[in-house]
């Protein structure tokens, strides 16, 4: 074998939180059920099967939309603790966060868009009830769960190269052998369990998305544990009219759990707008620990179930934000 | 010589500062706010040929309202494609697509650096914000910047407490040492005081034009790094007439930019 080394230029000072390891995502893989089966549950069915304390865990959107709320609130409630977490969050994270069930971050971005900083992750990390935060972009985190969905270690990327994003995070800069150019290797991210909402799906886990696809395709395949939300299960024919919609197919998924309004208060696309109401009232609430407390209160632990909180919003509120009805 | 509007606001003369930095036939990758408003303008002023695409994934929005949120699903009927963030980020802006980006941030230093990650010691925070999001890919691989900044001495600073984003870094021959590709970086800060260019000799913002309501040495006093003054330095166009008027009769008859002015720029 040659002598010749690779050199590395730049690393990142934080350790891994979840190192890459493609053999331990295969044997996985190879352990998956593949049949058709049937996969509809609850919620709390999923929860109780699929997640255990101290797991890796991730949620894909983007800023509000197509956010599985149905899956945060029931993980809420579950009990369950000491996750660590794939940071790309707006409504999510602030909840996960205010449960204070997190306990290391991944970050690309935790905030609220036009609505500025997240107070919750504000009092969490400063008060130093998140041991450890670690730095990536959003491009970062989609590039680490596609490495990881095709099987690899790594991938690499001419952004993160000469900041301070590179030097917190766990990325490594090498010489390129081929260009001789310094570039950053990204380490490939597989979560424990991923939770996604999709527009329609199958009973089966055939999953479509309408609108922007975010990280949904490249997530699904990262996850050795898959729990889909969906606003409506339809028939497979329905899905196997159109199959270029379909982003996750069967095998990728553990439990499809049906959940209309499961973005809410976010938005879906082409089905119903943001609640812009409610989510003001919780921006202003999640300014202060204590009126969070009472939003949690109040929105997530004592509520049962799915189907209470849309009882609780109402048909009337519901209906003023679906598309073509009152939106 | 064109005709200028008889009243505007800060944050639309600003929006006006962005869209003069965007060419015809340009694609830009832009947010929510000033970006949206700078692009639109342009296209329907002296840019016609320029498109949007969103760092969500959707390309050539044409949208009806201002997008309240980078994935808002208001911009996607219309748009010419939506996809997702690999491809985006990956396959759009790595491979060298995206003309023009804009940035903003907590911090802004002299180099265009830009925090948006934590106030204080990375350890123990005095503050801790949201993060990259998109911005380090955008201001590691766009052609040119737009930095969108509060014209004060908190806003603006010497070297920012995290390099979240990387402008010049230290100065002319960083970006390219550190492996970032050619021909990138930030072009412009646009306050609400005033439009201060890099020099790409030096990797620092100067001072280009001043708004109509400051003066050099007002600007100069709110500027924390010793900051170099153009030769040819003026007062900045104010918005003329055709540009306020795609403004406010196509893209924001609401004036929502007004949102801006209760956050300080004025």
């Amino acid at each position: 074998m040659s002598e010749k080394v690779v050199r590395i230029v730049d690393e990142g000072l934080l350790p891994l939180i979840k190192p890459p390891d493609p053999e331990d995502l295969r044997a996985a893989n190879r352990q998956r059920d593949k049949g058709l089966v049937d996969k509809r549950m609850s919620e709390d069915e999923a929860i109780a099967r699929f997640v255990a304390d101290g797991m890796y865990i991730g949620f894909e959107l983007y800023g509000s939309v197509r956010c599985p709320m149905s899956l945060v609130r029931a993980l809420i409630r579950s009990g369950k603790t000491h996750f660590d977490l794939a940071g790309q969050g707006v409504h999510e994270a602030d909840l996960l966060l205010a449960a204070g069930i997190i306990e290391r971050i991944d970050c690309t971005y935790i905030g609220q868009e036009v609505y500025g900083v997240s107070a919750p992750l504000r009092r969490a990390v400063e008060s130093g009830q998140v041991k450890q935060v670690v730095e990536w972009s959003n491009g970062a985190i989609t590039w680490r769960f596609k490495a990881a969905a095709m099987g690899l270690p790594f991938i690499p990327t001419y952004s993160m190269l000469g900041s301070d994003t590179l030097k917190y995070s766990s990325a490594v800069a090498i010489e390129d052998p081929f260009t001789k150019r310094p570039i950053c290797l990204l380490p490939a991210l597989t979560l424990d369990v991923g939770f996604i909402h999709v527009n329609r799906a199958d009973k089966f886990g055939n999953c479509q998305v309408d609108g922007i696809s975010g990280f949904a395709l490249e997530m699904a395949r990262a996850s050795k544990k898959l729990i889909v939300s969906t606003e409506e299960i339809v028939d497979s024919e329905v899905i196997r009219a159109k199959p270029h919609l379909t982003v996750i197919p069967w095998y990728n998924v553990d439990a499809v759990v049906h959940a209309p309004f499961g973005s809410w208060p976010g938005e879906m696309s082409g089905m119903y707008e943001r609640d812009e109401e409610h989510y003001r009232m919780f921006i202003d609430a999640s300014q202060k620990a204590e009126s969070t407390d009472a939003y949690m209160k109040e929105w997530v632990r004592d509520l049962p179930d799915h189907q209470a909180l849309l009882e609780k919003i109402g048909r009337e509120r519901l209906d003023a934000i679906v598309i073509g009805k009152g939106a | 010589m064109s005709e200028h509007a008889a009243e505007y606001c800060k944050p639309e003369l600003m929006a006006c500062c962005g869209a003069r930095e965007i060419k015809d036939h340009n694609l830009v990758l832009v947010g929510t706010g000033f970006p949206t408003m700078s692009a639109n303008i342009a296209r329907y002023t002296h840019a016609p040929h320029a498109r949007l695409m969103q760092e969500s994934g959707v390309y050539d929005a044409q949208p009806k309202r201002p997008a309240l949120s980078v994935g808002d699903p208001c911009l996607n009927p219309g748009a010419a494609m939506i996809g997702g963030l690999v491809e985006i980020m990956g396959m759009f802006l790595q491979a060298g697509w995206v003309d023009i980006g804009f940035l903003s941030g907590s911090q802004v230093d002299k180099f265009g650096n830009i925090n948006t990650t934590v106030i204080g010691d990375y350890a123990q925070p005095k503050s801790r914000l949201p993060g990259s999001g998109g911005a380090n890919p955008i201001g590691s691989l766009a052609k040119k910047i737009l930095i969108i900044a509060l014209h004060d001495t908190r806003r603006l600073i010497e070297r920012v407490d995290f390099i979240t984003t990387p402008g010049y870094i230290d100065g002319p021959g960083a970006r390219e040492r550190w492996g970032l590709p050619a021909d990138t970086g930030p072009e412009v800060i646009i306050t609400n005081k005033a439009v201060m260019r890099f020099d790409k000799s030096t990797g620092e913002a100067y001072l280009e034009s001043y708004h109509p309501d400051t003066s050099v040495e007002e600007v100069v006093r709110l500027t924390p790094w010793k900051l170099n003054v153009a030769d040819d330095v003026h007062e900045t166009e104010p918005p003329r007439v055709e540009e306020i008027r795609a403004l406010r009769e196509i893209l924001d008859p609401n004036r929502m930019i007004r949102l801006y002015e209760g956050r300080g720029y004025v």
